[in-house]
């Protein structure tokens, strides 16, 4: 530990502000006893301080790097309120089992954000103190936003509750499928496969999140194949069905002009990618609330960042950014299919999307307790290597509302994309089913499958064929907490 | 065609029973259970004939099936639905929808498409059984 008496703020206005270098805790950028204000932002660091840099030093310059500070002492301090403005690391804990790292409690005042903004947020919170070089690696883990900041923002477009009222579909999880191979096709025969996919009992397919406008098809023509095949299909069935048409593009003129023809040609739904960035993704939320049209993130890229625990930014804390950004749709991992995702990490995950409000769970990755203030809820998407005879798995692990997405386990199956469709719909509806009926799904779901198979050909062709898959590798991103501790926020 | 709305309409047609325990499982969640009828069965038509209002204070989804049971009497050439309706703050709406009667012949819905400028299509869906006037839709 730090020797404490140089961890204290310096008081004396003279010395403090005499030319020069001094430490950060020495600034006032640590303050063991401050008790942050229920408008303050709170932002949970992990930080791995270089060898021989202290925790409490590691601790404020982080502070003051996100915040008012800048290497040197500056006099022009002095002309602003800045005890207010500093950033105030408060609290320094060890990880559990993991020597050389420490959670690291920093506090800003709400006055150092512009309202409604997540570029501006993002610039503090994760801007230039990501490369200072006293330290090793840097993570944000997670994120207090104050209700009188949430207030500021749009929130999701639709929301859960009016998505579901606007498909009229209720009491069972949606059901998607990302289109396959996801570049190549043409416009023609792309649009066979929507339309195959929603006749065969799906609710939604997807674009995929480098699909835009290539030379083997151009957006248009795209946009036009797909909705003659969701309308087709929508006759077929008696649904509202939708496909996620891909506008992102290269400016946000063009991401406008393609969303209008969306709209124009009657679709319910766009989709972004995460990679167009927080700005254009705010931009696009305000557009399809004024346009009542679903929008759809794809989280492109954000591996790069959230996956390695010890440096990046956490996805818990994404998707808190996409919740007041305002999207409806976004990825938040299936546990059991091909992507990463530990069961108690993502849990996390899915309670930030969906609840009104986030009581603290620790063995769940959530360190603060978050209000949201009625804004809209986002759907998850659940998508990446999985199957209908996972089905039971699924609903005990993400619940009902959430968008099963079974790109290749619908458009893979050896009798077709309708019999796939159909098959992964079959066995959703019997899942829901017995567990409303009080059922043991999770250890009867096998058996439970097996009978729906027996009137139903597709589902037993499903069954058969990826019965054997599954995709057992240790998480990376788990929680550092395996049971609640006590301790208080 | 068969029309595929609501929860269960991929599985073989509901007993009394499957309704009863599918039922209990919303009153048992503190929702309100309602029936509802019609003979124009478009994906956007949301308001059905309501069979009565919603059974706010039902502790018994034996009286959920008497009351299908009873609009199957009056409506049984028509599409029946249960629905279930949760007023917690930040839901308020339904939690719950399945047909559990339907006509013995479904037409379906045919698409018009409407040509416009460019190469863009206006599509209407409109099922078949509303050519004819309200009450003459269905055997």
């Amino acid at each position: 530990m730090l020797d404490q008496s140089k961890a204290k703020t310096e008081t004396n206005a003279k010395k403090r502000y005499a030319a020069g270098v001094m430490k950060y805790a020495q600034m006032g950028y640590w303050e063991p006893d401050y008790q942050p204000k229920d408008t303050d932002i709170i932002a949970l660091f992990r930080i791995t301080p270089q060898d021989g840099v202290d925790e409490v030093e590691a601790a404020a310059a982080v502070a003051g790097e996100s915040s008012t500070a800048t290497w040197t002492v500056v006099w022009t301090d002095r002309l602003t309120a800045c005890e207010k403005y500093r950033a105030k690391a408060y609290r320094v804990d060890p990880v559990p089992n993991k020597p050389g790292e420490f959670f690291a409690y920093i506090a800003y005042d709400l006055d150092l954000f512009e309202p409604g903004s997540i570029a501006n947020l993002t610039a503090s919170i994760i801007g230039n103190v990501f490369g200072f070089k006293p330290l090793k690696a840097l993570r944000l883990e997670d994120m207090r936003l104050p209700v009188a900041y949430v207030k500021t923002f749009q929130g999701p477009a639709t929301g859960i509750v009016v998505e579901r009222e606007r498909l009229n579909c209720y009491g069972r999880p949606l059901l998607g499928a990302t289109v396959k191979p996801k570049l190549g096709l043409s416009g023609r025969n792309y649009g066979r496969v929507v339309y195959e996919a929603l006749k065969g009992g799906l609710d939604f397919t997807k674009d995929d999140e480098n699909i835009n406008s290539q030379p083997f098809m151009h957006w248009r023509d795209r946009f036009l194949y797909c909705m003659e095949a969701v309308n087709r299909a929508s006759a077929a069935t008696g649904e509202v069905k939708g496909t996620y048409l891909n506008v992102t593009a290269g400016t946000m003129e063009q991401m406008y002009e393609r969303a209008e023809f969306a709209k124009q040609l009657g679709s319910v739904v766009v989709m972004i990618d995460l990679v167009i960035g927080y700005t254009a993704i705010q931009s696009m939320a305000n557009w399809a609330r004024r346009n009542d049209m679903i929008l759809h993130l794809h989280r492109a890229g954000h591996s790069t960042y959230t996956r390695q625990k010890s440096h990046g930014v956490s996805f818990r804390v994404i998707a808190k950014w996409m919740r007041l950004a305002g999207v409806d749709h976004l990825h938040a991992g299936t546990v059991v299919g091909k992507l990463e995702g530990d069961p108690a990490t993502t849990k996390g995950f899915y309670d930030i999307f969906r609840e009104e409000r986030n009581p603290m769970a620790l063995e769940n990755g959530i360190f603060f307790d978050q209000d949201w203030a009625s804004l809209n809820k986002m759907m998850p998407v659940a998508s990446g290597g999985i199957h209908a005879g996972q089905m039971h798995q699924l609903l005990t692990y993400l619940g009902e509302d959430v968008v099963l997405q079974f790109g290749g386990g619908t458009i893979g199956h050896p009798h077709g994309i309708a019999a796939g469709a159909q098959a992964n719909r079959v066995a959703l509806e019997a899942i829901v089913f017995a567990r409303n009926a009080g059922r043991d799904i999770w250890n009867e779901g096998e058996d439970i499958l097996r009978d729906a198979a027996r009137t139903c050909t597709p589902l037993k062709q499903a069954l058969d064929t990826w019965k054997d898959v599954t995709f057992n590798y240790a998480s990376t991103d788990s929680p550092d907490f395996a049971v609640t501790p006590e301790v208080s926020a | 065609m068969k029309l595929t709305q609501g929860q269960f309409s991929f599985l073989p047609d509901l007993s009394d029973d499957d309704i009863r325990v599918q039922a209990q499982y919303a009153i048992d969640k503190g929702w309100a259970v309602s029936v509802e009828w019609t003979d124009d069965p478009h994906p956007r038509n949301t308001y059905w004939e309501m069979w009565g209002h919603p059974m706010f204070d039902n502790p018994d989804a034996a009286a959920v099936v008497y009351e299908v049971n009873e609009c199957r009497k009056a409506h049984g050439g028509k599409y029946i639905r249960v629905i279930a309706f949760d007023s917690t703050p930040g839901w308020e709406s339904i939690r719950m929808s399945f047909i559990v009667n339907r006509p013995a012949e479904e037409p379906g819905f045919r698409v018009v498409r409407q040509e416009a400028e460019g190469r863009v299509i206006r599509y209407t869906i409109e099922s078949y059984a509303v050519r004819q006037p309200e009450g003459a839709r269905y055997a």
